[in-house]
């Protein structure tokens, strides 16, 4: 990494100009970063919703179903509740765990080389 | 004497005073702290973002406490407690909301942005017109919001202490509103974010106690407290089931389809939720504090659940509709059950719920009335009217007036409102922060194409779209609930208009770029794009 202080003309923190976005954005290197996000977060957003909604559609169209009772008080529409804040959780740390292993290094590599003004 | 006689006619005055006590306590608490980050707030950073240097944890405390309003404390709790199941809906779809936020926005949105939304928005387009459509649906969302607020705080002093009269519910409006304006002008973001974070840890440790107290009485065992509230409800297995309040008809479904799909879409398109990402000092500490946000929120809402099926269980439903029809004071009244009516404990505990509902009131008004002060003061003071050349002073004093000029507009509303139903407008604020600002914000982040009049068409389109339907729905006129009860001019069927123009605004965002000549900025798009993603460059 690079040590010397980028030259004070750049914009405050050391940001390179206009052209350089543009030979970063098309880089190999940031191209997997985009990939390796885009690859998580898209499908996955995808996926919530469509549990969501249909959580959502079978609580309004399908009430019998929902009230099947499977031990106690307990049914199938609180079991299904709980199991989206379960599913919420899950993801969260899912996405967490992606982004620290996939993402943080590949973000962090990128800027302090854009930052050092290599 | 039953407790509602109590509630309602606020006849028992020792409630009153440590209700009124305690809730000066949370007062003073709260000017100390905004008068100690007013000394620290110099830089228009420390004025906006807090000085970014609030720790994921902190910023995780303080999105919670300017998330949980009241709605959802007394809200969601009394929904519960009447209508069993279907109550429980309503904090799902608030809950899920948090994953868009953190999968699709916190984070890039922390890159690429400084102060408000409009900066990510207007990024790569032209500055002044979507600076100014930013500003705009900015200002909208917050006031609706508050305005639900306002009315909010009204309805519940009336209900705790027994001001009924037209007088008092507009002095607690003004109280309310005075107390925001000071919040924010003096302490800025470090001082909302502080009385966020307090208000939070008040209501998770209110709502920890509360929960324990109601298991205690079931011997922790939750089949047995379901199967009570069940039965005392009156409506046996189908209290725990769907369908008591939003089964009714076709109509009802399709509302809460449409409520659900807003609730879900809105949250990461809230301007005060969003505001608080800049007030960490990297994205991956906006990664965190989501991720504490969620747990915290997460573990509340689970916690309302058994609020509400507890005052269910405990308390009879003509006790609860009698305090309030729609159930609002259902927790404060389980505090006083638990404890034990005509008992000091069971005072204590109410006065205590119902404090903590207060300080929930006023972080949140905070938040609301910090991001749209801040909205005009950065989006359409300093860079639509002074064209990006007022400096950080000015940008600031702008700020402070824009507070008070906004909390002011919110008195007035809130006193002229005090009676009328505005339950509805939080679901408003949600489904137009989708329609409107959801589109735009992944558009610009996402879509190369994305050009000056895409942005202005689905910013304006999904606004107009969502406050025209809520105009001509059931919210407004036609029906007993109504805003105005008296008169009928609604055609459309729905209370939510989230179905119909959050698609809209989607839509009409990829249409506006498709049918202009305009050439998308790729340039600027590059340094948006890996900005957002890499942190580079960022504030």
């Amino acid at each position: 990494m690079a040590t010397d202080a980028p030259p004070p003309s750049r914009a405050e923190h050391g940001l390179p100009a206009a052209d350089e976005f543009v030979a970063v954005q098309e880089s190999a290197e940031f191209r997997e970063l985009r990939r390796s996000h885009r690859s998580f977060a898209f499908p996955l957003t995808v996926a919530f919703i469509v549990w969501y909604l249909v959580y959502v559609l079978l609580s309004n169209y399908a009430g019998e179903f929902m009230g099947t009772k499977l031990f106690g008080s307990i049914n199938v529409a609180l079991v299904l509740g709980l199991a989206q804040f379960l599913s919420t959780f899950l993801i969260a740390w899912w996405y967490s765990r992606h982004a620290a292993a996939q993402l943080d290094p590949k973000a962090e590599a990128i800027k302090s080389r854009m930052e050092s003004g290599a | 004497m039953s407790p509602a006689v109590i509630l309602a006619a606020g006849e028992a005055s020792e409630h009153r005073t440590l209700i009124i006590t305690l809730f000066a306590v949370f007062v003073l608490a709260t000017l100390v702290i905004t008068i100690w980050a007013g000394r620290q707030t110099r830089s228009a950073a420390d004025f906006y973002a807090g000085g970014r240097q609030f720790t994921a944890f902190q910023n995780g405390l303080a999105v919670s406490g300017d998330y949980m309003s009241a709605a959802s404390f007394l809200g969601i709790a009394g929904a519960i407690a009447l209508f069993g199941y279907d109550g429980f809906l309503y904090s799902i779809g608030f809950l899920v909301a948090w994953l868009v936020a953190l999968l699709l926005v916190a984070e890039p949105l922390r890159n690429s942005g400084r102060y408000t939304m409009g900066d990510v928005l207007a990024y790569r387009m032209r500055q002044r017109p979507v600076r100014t459509a930013a500003g705009t649906s900015t200002i909208v969302v917050s006031i609706f919001y508050l305005l639900a607020q306002m009315a909010g705080a009204g309805v519940l002093v009336s209900l705790l202490l027994g001001i009924t009269s037209d007088g008092g519910k507009i002095g607690i409006v003004a109280l309310v509103g005075v107390l925001m304006i000071v919040y924010v002008t003096i302490g800025g973001m470090k001082g909302t974010t502080w009385v966020q974070m307090v208000k939070a840890v008040l209501l998770v440790i209110g709502a920890l106690l509360l929960t324990f107290l109601v298991l205690l009485k079931f011997d922790f065992n939750i089949s047995d407290l379901l199967g009570k509230a069940a039965d005392n409800s009156g409506k046996g297995a189908a209290f725990l089931e769907p369908g008591l309040k939003y089964g009714a008809t076709g109509t009802t479904k399709l509302d809460f389809l449409s409520l659900g799909i807003a609730l879900v879409l809105g949250t990461a398109g809230l301007p005060h939720i969003l505001i608080r990402f800049y007030t960490v000092p990297t994205a991956k500490a906006a990664r965190k504090s989501v991720n504490w946000a969620i747990g915290l929120i997460g573990a509340f809402y689970l916690m309302t659940l058994a609020l509400g099926f507890g005052a269910a269980a405990l308390i009879k439903p003509d006790e609860i509709i009698a305090s309030n029809k729609a159930g609002n004071t259902a927790a404060p009244l389980l505090a006083l059950h638990l404890g034990g009516i005509d008992s000091t404990w069971g005072a204590i505990l109410l006065a205590s719920i119902s404090a903590v509902a207060f300080a929930t009131i006023l972080a949140v008004v905070a938040g609301l009335t910090l991001a749209s002060s801040s909205s005009f003061a950065h989006d359409i003071y300093a860079n639509v009217i002074k064209k990006g050349q007022a400096d950080e002073k000015q940008e600031m004093r702008a700020a402070r007036w824009a507070t008070v000029g906004i909390g002011a507009v919110s008195i007035v509303l809130g006193a002229l409102a005090r009676d009328l139903n505005v339950a509805g407008l939080v679901a408003l604020a949600f489904a137009v922060a989708a329609s409107a600002n959801l589109p735009t914000i992944l558009y610009s982040l996402f879509w190369k194409r994305f050009t000056t009049t895409g942005a202005l068409w689905s910013i304006y389109g999904g606004l107009v779209t969502a406050v025209g339907l809520v105009l001509f729905s059931p919210v407004v006129s036609g029906k007993p609930t109504s805003m105005f009860p008296d008169v009928d001019f609604h055609w459309f069927p729905l209370e939510n208009p989230g179905l119909i123009s959050i698609p809209v605004g989607f839509l009409l965002g990829w249409l506006g770029t498709l049918l202009s000549k305009e050439e998308p900025d790729a340039r600027k798009y590059a340094e948006l794009e890996v900005r957002s993603l890499t942190g580079a460059g960022a504030h």
